[in-house]
């Protein structure tokens, strides 16, 4: 039986110094038990001689610096995991709120996880069909990959990420293939629209949700990502399962972190957020990917919200340099009613290069996808440029472009939020639009695959 | 030897009483499990230190033990081709001690300690020798003889020396100097803070040549120089680094992933081994070290790291080599090194970073140099730097950025509007430099030509004039510009596109030797100077620009190595077809 204390000397914000302790640890789990008995957990942020202080996971309110006790358990926050993980609905800590049974837990894990030896990695390459042009295309996903989609608040996230869990398959495969998803603060509305729509398509049954709503304690959230992610382990590594991780919404999850900082009045970093966020949030992204000789993966999509639509804020920033890339929506593209919002240009997959191409999609995806590219690019500074000196000032190649850009979103990156498109069909899609140019200015693609496939009609 | 107590433990910060006896930078085994960690502060008894393992479970009252050395490196026969973390720890040999995860307390050396290795004494008994003096070799691997060198602080005349196969801890010689006899081994050791001694620095002369036309062409980096990145993220800092390792002409090459992707390590550990060095043939991972400290490992390890690798670059040089030491990202190094100074409650400069930022920063680079080595055969060793920079959101004025720039000669600018034209490399061309340009200059002239520098300068110009112009053609429309200018813009963006873009993943573009690069700016050079007299004869500037070899010099990039001698025929053209334009004109 752990030894338990009364003394509590002061509680300010999500933090608790616990006085006349012995024995206790770094990040141990810490339950705190108010005088009508219901339990609080916490980790010790830092051990100083015989003085603890500990970080709450379900905020102070009620605590009282005198009747509350105080226990510390040798040992870090776990959850119980088994494979009956898969349907059920857990709180942002890991209880189940479906009114379905406790875990039976196969084993117990520290969320914190462990970090994968670099050497142990095996570098993803299998293409990952979402069936979105914009994403397949032009920002190929493969499995093992950690994509976030950069977004803003009332952009059409949910429906693009429930889209992806719903479509994403690895072509000429029957696996088993599971989604994890963590809530961080997001609305009833926007976590209800997951469920349903996961209960809809069936995705329910391979599933497993880690929700905090908005008005869950805040504090909560900094524990269900790393909830979400030893789900994933477990059923990837253990299981052999294909895991998609949708994490929604890390933005949330960032202000957690900054104000338990300020609480501890640390040294703030740019607009207030820790100097440790990035390391705090790679620490845990980098728990997605593949290791050599198991079966099993953790694809990672991360949603967050770009504060004041800005990516050089520090949580999409941090986030691009932990991340493989990253989907940008924008609200210009959103206005003109295109769905899905991509903005392509500044989106990137890194891993790309090594899941496309002959065998994995099409021989002629590289070369297609630079042509598109180019052409897009030009066509926007072509538009930019119009808006200064008027169409007339155009060149009659640069007017091409124009109208090249304007199709490519109405006809390329828009699509149905049911539809699912073959990479087959969204590369033709791509030659088809091409072909308004030039055959000159297609120089990012080999003659060969010109000869091949601009030339025939029927696609 | 004395036991220290812990009091404190915050983060990777530990601080513990009882440490009257330990030195600043000792390494230190922390708590029952035995974590590894480094005094980094001394006050009385008082150290804190800074813990290179994950501190979970670790609580006040227990031991703290002094190992009496600093953190060092292992030396040796064995570094080649071996993945470390940032202390050094081997991450093949903890894969497979402890499996896919790095679990704490493990205690694998560096170098295997049973594998034999051919060593060949290139000394004789009586011989009378110093520090750096080589006295044997050992191959290590097809391309890197391994150079057994007299460690400093032995002076002395050789009693014994031995040939055959030995283990790095056997003696191979025996030196007597003033205080006796000393055993030499293959295994030796040194503090990674200090930097290794040389003879004298000497300054760069030589390019690295690295196969990147904008780098090599416009802002070359100088065997023995220092280079930064900086760039934000998707800007391609990773891929010049991965192409740097992959085909700079350096013989030895460490390369740091330091705080970033598990993922990007992982790439090199698989392309390496598979991709041929241009120069000697072999797999390229026969001349590489891989320290992969990750951003989900220990941050305090991740400060260590760059040091690490930099020690072992120094022990390759003073063998008398080229080694080129790529680190990914130094932002994440000053990151560790803030986080740390935060917990030791230290006094904030700007953006939170520690005021000796830049005093680190510099201490570092500074370990880079083209060198007269120790020891006897006059050899000259160089270490180049290259260092990626991750600024918040891109923006320069960035502390690590500014540390940086003041102590490096090169500036590569990565921005984004170019990466997000898939412009790569992304390097602004216009406001990065090189400051080896004049110690450069008579390298070029021989190995390139007389015309080099100015055909460098021309090409420079042009783009700068190309910025000028698109700016007053952004007010009146191209259109209203002289047919000269237009000319100019034309040209600029062949430049650009035709010989500063460069595809990283296409086989062929990847790596461009120095003579072909010479060759694609020439050709561009000459249409350009062509059409200029062409168009003062009065010929049609629509009819020049659509010359059909325009489209072959924008394919010149595809020339393979072996058939250089096409550009003799895309030179031909130019000037047939310039004579075509320029009769259509007369008889106009
Ligand atoms: N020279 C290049 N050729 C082709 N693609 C490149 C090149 N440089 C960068 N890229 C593209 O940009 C992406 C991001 O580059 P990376 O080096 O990872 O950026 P950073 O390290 O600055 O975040 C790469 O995945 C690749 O798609
Ligand atoms: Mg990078």
């Amino acid at each position: 039986m752990a030894k338990e204390y009364l003394t509590i000397r002061e509680i300010v914000g999500p933090l608790v110094l616990v006085e006349e302790v012995s024995g206790a640890t770094y990040d141990e789990l810490v339950e705190l038990e108010l005088p009508d008995g219901e339990i609080r957990r916490g980790k010790v942020l830092e051990v100083d001689e015989d003085k603890a202080l500990v970080q709450l996971f379900e905020g102070s309110s009620g605590v009282d610096v005198f009747g509350s006790r105080v226990r510390f358990l040798g040992k870090g926050i776990e959850l119980s995991v088994s494979m009956d993980l898969l349907g059920r609905v857990f709180d942002g800590l890991g209880r189940p709120i479906d009114g379905g049974p406790r875990i039976l837990p196969e084993k117990r894990l520290d969320i914190n996880g462990t970090p994968i030896n670099p050497y142990a990695r095996d570098y993803p390459s299998e293409f990952i069909q979402t069936g979105i042009s914009a994403i397949d295309g032009l920002n190929t996903l493969v499995r093992g990959q950690k994509l976030p989609i950069f977004s803003g608040a009332g952009l059409p996230h949910p429906q693009i990420a429930a889209q992806i869990a719903r479509q994403a398959k690895v072509l000429g495969e029957e696996e088993e293939f599971a989604v994890v998803f963590g809530a961080m603060g997001i609305t009833f509305e926007e976590s209800d629209y997951f469920i349903s729509d996961f209960r809809r398509t069936g995705a329910i049954d391979r599933a497993a949700l880690f929700i905090n709503l908005a008005d869950d304690p805040a504090i909560e959230r900094l524990a269900t990502p790393r909830m979400a992610f030893t789900a994933a382990e477990y059923l990837a590594f253990d299981k052999g399962m294909h895991v998609l991780v949708i994490l929604s919404d890390m933005t949330n999850y960032c202000e957690a972190l900054r104000e338990v900082s300020a609480a501890r009045k640390e040294v703030p970093g740019r607009r207030g957020y820790p100097g440790y966020l990035y390391t705090d949030l790679a620490s845990m992204y980098e728990r997605a990917g593949r290791i050599k000789g198991r079966q099993g993966s953790i694809t990672l999509m991360t949603i967050l919200t770009m504060p004041e639509d800005d990516k050089t804020h520090p949580i999409p920033d941090l986030t691009g340099y932990i991340t493989e890339g990253q989907i940008i929506l924008s609200r210009q593209i959103h206005k003109k009613g295109i769905y899905p919002p991509i903005d392509v240009l500044p989106s990137l997959s890194r891993l790309k290069d090594k899941g496309i191409g002959e065998g994995k999609t099409r021989e002629d995806h590289s070369d297609v996808f630079n042509q598109l590219f180019a052409a897009y690019a030009r066509g926007k500074e072509a538009q930019e440029l119009a808006v200064i000196l008027g169409e007339a000032a155009l060149s009659e190649t640069d007017k091409l472009f124009f109208t090249f850009a304007d199709r490519f979103e109405l006809e390329y990156v828009q699509q149905g939020e049911d539809e699912d498109r073959t990479i087959a069909e969204t590369l033709n899609l791509g030659w088809s639009l091409l072909r308004m140019l030039p055959a000159a200015e297609l120089k990012r693609i080999r003659p060969e695959f010109i000869e091949k496939y601009l030339k025939e009609d029927a696609h | 030897m004395k036991e220290g107590r812990i009091i404190k433990v915050s983060g990777p910060l530990v601080v513990a009483l009882g440490m009257d006896e330990a030195k600043m930078y000792n390494v230190v085994r922390v708590g029952e499990k035995k974590l590894i960690g480094e005094v980094i502060e001394l006050r009385g008894d008082r150290a804190s230190i800074q813990v290179y393992e994950e501190t979970g479970g670790l609580g006040p009252g227990e031991p703290v033990f002094d190992t009496g050395e600093p953190l060092s490196v292992e030396l040796g026969p064995g570094l080649i081709q071996s993945i470390y973390d940032g202390i050094q720890r081997p991450l093949d040999m903890i894969r497979k001690k402890v499996g896919d995860h790095i679990t704490r307390g493990i205690d694998i050396p560096a170098l295997d300690r049973k594998k034999k290795w051919k060593f060949g004494p290139s000394i004789k008994e009586g011989n009378k020798v110093s520090p750096g003096d080589i006295i044997g070799t050992v191959q290590e691997t097809s391309v890197v003889v391994h150079k057994i060198m007299v460690p400093p602080g032995i002076d002395g005349v050789v009693e014994e020396v031995k040939e055959g196969e030995f283990t790095i801890e056997e003696t191979i010689a025996e030196i007597k100097t003033d205080s006796g006899i000393r055993e030499i081994k293959m295994l030796q050791r040194w503090p990674v803070r200090r930097e290794r001694p040389c003879r004298e620095k000497l300054p760069p002369c030589i390019p690295l040549i690295t196969g990147q036309r904008i780098i090599d062409a416009f802002f070359p980096v100088a065997k023995g120089g220092t280079a930064c990145v900086p760039g934000p993220f998707g800007s391609g800092k990773t891929v010049i680094l991965h192409q740097f390792a992959k085909w700079s002409d350096a013989e030895i090459v460490i390369y740091v992933g330091c705080g970033e992707r598990g993922n990007e390590m992982t790439d090199v550990l698989m392309e390496f081994p598979e991709l041929d060095d241009p120069r000697t043939g072999e797999k390229l991972i026969k001349r590489t070290v891989l320290i992969a400290n990750t951003s989900n490992m220990p941050v305090a390890a991740r400060e260590a790291s760059i040091y690490t690798g930099i020690t072992i670059a120094e022990y390759f040089r003073d063998m008398g080599y080229s080694v080129a030491l790529m680190a990914d990202s130094t932002s994440r190094w000053a990151e560790a090194l803030r986080e740390i100074s935060g917990r030791l409650e230290e006094m904030p400069g700007e953006e939170g970073y520690p005021a000796y930022l830049p005093t680190r920063a510099a201490q570092f680079y500074e370990r880079a140099g083209r060198v007269k080595c120790l020891g006897g055969n006059n050899r000259e060793g160089a270490l180049s730097v290259l260092g990626a920079v991750s600024p918040p959101g891109g923006d320069l004025s960035d502390p690590v950025v500014q540390a940086t720039l003041k102590v490096v000669q090169v500036f590569w600018s990565l921005e984004d509007w170019l990466a997000y034209e898939r412009h790569f490399p992304a390097i602004n061309w216009l406001n990065s430099y090189s400051l080896y340009i004049d110690n450069l200059r008579e390298y070029f002239r021989k190995e390139a030509g007389e015309d080099w520098a100015e055909m460098r300068r021309e090409a420079m110009a042009i783009l700068q004039k190309e910025a000028e112009l698109k700016e007053i053609a952004r007010l009146v429309g191209v259109d209203a510009l002289s047919v000269e200018d237009r000319l100019t813009l034309e040209t600029a963006k062949s430049i650009r596109e035709d010989f500063l873009h460069q595809n990283a993943f296409h086989e062929v573009d990847t790596y461009t030797s120095f003579a072909k690069q010479y060759r694609m700016l020439k050709v561009i050079r000459l249409f350009h100077s062509q059409a200029e007299e062409a168009l003062q004869r009065g010929v049609d500037f629509k009819e020049l620009t659509s010359l059909p070899v325009r489209e072959e010099i924008a394919r010149a990039r595809y020339i393979t190595e072996d058939k250089l001698e096409t550009f003799d025929a895309v030179e031909q053209k130019i000037a047939a077809q310039m004579k075509e334009v320029k009769g259509a004109s007369v008889s106009a």
